[in-house]
């Protein structure tokens, strides 16, 4: 009698574990990634004929909380239409009762991974200011991330920058609207009314006391479980924390991280959210001071200080001007009567 | 400040400069202020034309060539007015024109304005 070996076992698994995307316009080609609702999977759009990255629950549960939290995550992320928010294509039930959403699939590398090998500090500050104006935008339409890490953006061959992952997103306002997804007409009827509906479920609202987000890059009001209160000066707390990320990757070996960088990232990560940036566009502002050589609101300068950033700034004016004087000088010398 | 505007001035100020050296030379001091004037001229009209250039060509390595070239002409034209002083003149000259070269394509706005089509 022959035995299964382990390795055959556990592609067994893998197998049964496989979503069946019978009915739908879908082909799997592979699994990409997995999360804490769901798996995310390549899979061929036979219909258009492309690629997209299709979001599935794990469990086939059409009607509890991750399945209702799957689609405002789909109806949130089909609301914030951004060059940094991955699309969202379609969205449905799958035969099994696992609901599924489909979105762009997005090839490239992220961030904790990108940080972690070449480029340049300027290069990396502008993938993160890049970081604050999505999450600017999707604070103006009262959606608020809660889970922002390196490991949740994206960073594309083309110079794409894409916050992923919107599976824990906090609505602000409590009149937030935004155009019900198409779904697929396999979806059960309760779950196609939109997101009125979707965010009416009882398991949508986050109890208060319990605690989403990643240690580390999570608000000190976050850790506590003050759901209630948190608003976006959460997310730039977690902005923060990716900005000491991002110039810790970049200042690896003896280089330390500029000072600037560093309060920038202190003020957005102050345990007091009054004394944070009041918005992501005014830390993306404070960025792009630092980049432009300019003075930065977090961090007040002495005269020496500024002398020092003023000829960082202009220090190849200032060559050339001293190399004009002293060529200048030289001549004066070199013919004196 | 736009790039033709940030070339003049710079041109006007490091030509006065230029030109002022001059007092250093004990045998053309007595035309001190002529020197000075047509120093000024000369910066004046090179930082046009590297400005110019620069709105035109976005490229730092051209326009500082364009700069030095503009420069070193200038200067030259006033060298063979004189019949000598080559090197005071032409060096200092094409490191002005260099300076105003690389300011105008580092520094200033490169938009125009013009008037909106109805």
């Amino acid at each position: 009698m022959n035995w299964l070996s382990d390795e055959a076992i556990a592609r067994l698994r893998l197998v049964g574990a496989e979503p069946d995307l019978t009915g739908t316009r879908y082909r799997l080609i592979d699994r990409i990634g997995s999360g804490g609702m769901g798996s995310v999977y390549l899979a061929e759009d036979a219909t258009l004929g492309r690629r997209v990255a299709v979001k599935i629950l794990d469990v086939p549960d059409s009607s509890g909380e991750l399945a209702a939290r799957l689609r405002r995550e789909a109806h949130i992320l089909a609301s914030l239409e951004h060059p940094g928010i991955v699309p969202v294509h379609d969205a449905g039930t799958l035969a099994d009762g696992r609901v599924f959403y489909a979105m762009k699939f997005v090839e490239g590398e992220r961030l904790d991974r990108f940080s972690g090998r070449d480029g340049t500090l300027p290069g990396r500050l502008r993938i993160f200011q890049r970081i604050c104006d999505t999450v600017a935008f999707a604070h103006t339409r009262g959606v608020l991330h809660r889970d922002l890490k390196p490991e949740n953006i994206m960073t594309g061959p083309f110079g794409e920058v894409l916050v992923m992952d919107w599976g824990v997103a906090k609505i602000l306002r409590a009149n937030w609207n935004a155009a019900p997804v198409e779904m697929a007409q396999d979806e059960p009827r309760e779950a196609s009314a939109g997101l009125a509906v979707v965010s009416s479920h009882p398991a949508l609202k986050t109890a208060h006391g319990a605690v989403l987000g990643t240690p580390g890059y999570m608000a000190p009001e976050q850790a506590r479980g003050d759901v209630e209160h948190l608003d976006e000066r959460a997310d730039i707390y977690s902005l923060g924390a990716i900005l000491q990320f991002l110039s810790a990757a970049s200042a690896r070996g003896t280089q330390t991280a500029p000072r600037a960088l560093t309060a920038i990232a202190r003020k957005a990560m102050d345990p007091d959210p009054a004394a944070r940036y009041a918005s992501a566009s005014e830390l993306g502002q404070d960025i792009a001071r630092y980049l432009d050589g300019l003075p930065v609101l977090a961090y007040p300068e002495n005269v020496l200080q500024k002398i020092a950033r003023w000829a960082a700034r202009y220090r190849l004016a200032i060559v050339l001007v001293l190399t004009y004087l002293v060529v200048r000088a030289l001549l004066i010398f070199w013919f004196r009567p | 400040m736009n790039k033709i505007t940030y070339g003049l001035i710079l041109g006007g100020i490091l030509g006065i400069f230029d030109g002022l050296t001059s007092w250093f030379t004990p045998a053309v001091r007595p035309q001190l202020m002529g020197i000075v004037l047509g120093s000024t001229f000369k910066g004046l009209l090179a930082g046009v034309l590297i400005g110019i250039f620069a709105r035109k060509v976005h490229s730092l390595g051209l326009g500082v060539l364009f700069g030095l070239a503009v420069g070193l002409l200038f200067a030259f034209f006033i060298a063979y007015m004189q019949r000598n002083y080559y090197v005071q003149i032409m060096v200092p000259g094409g490191l002005v024109g260099l300076i105003v070269g690389y300011a105008t394509q580092k520094y200033g706005d490169s938009t125009t304005t013009s008037p909106s089509r109805t």
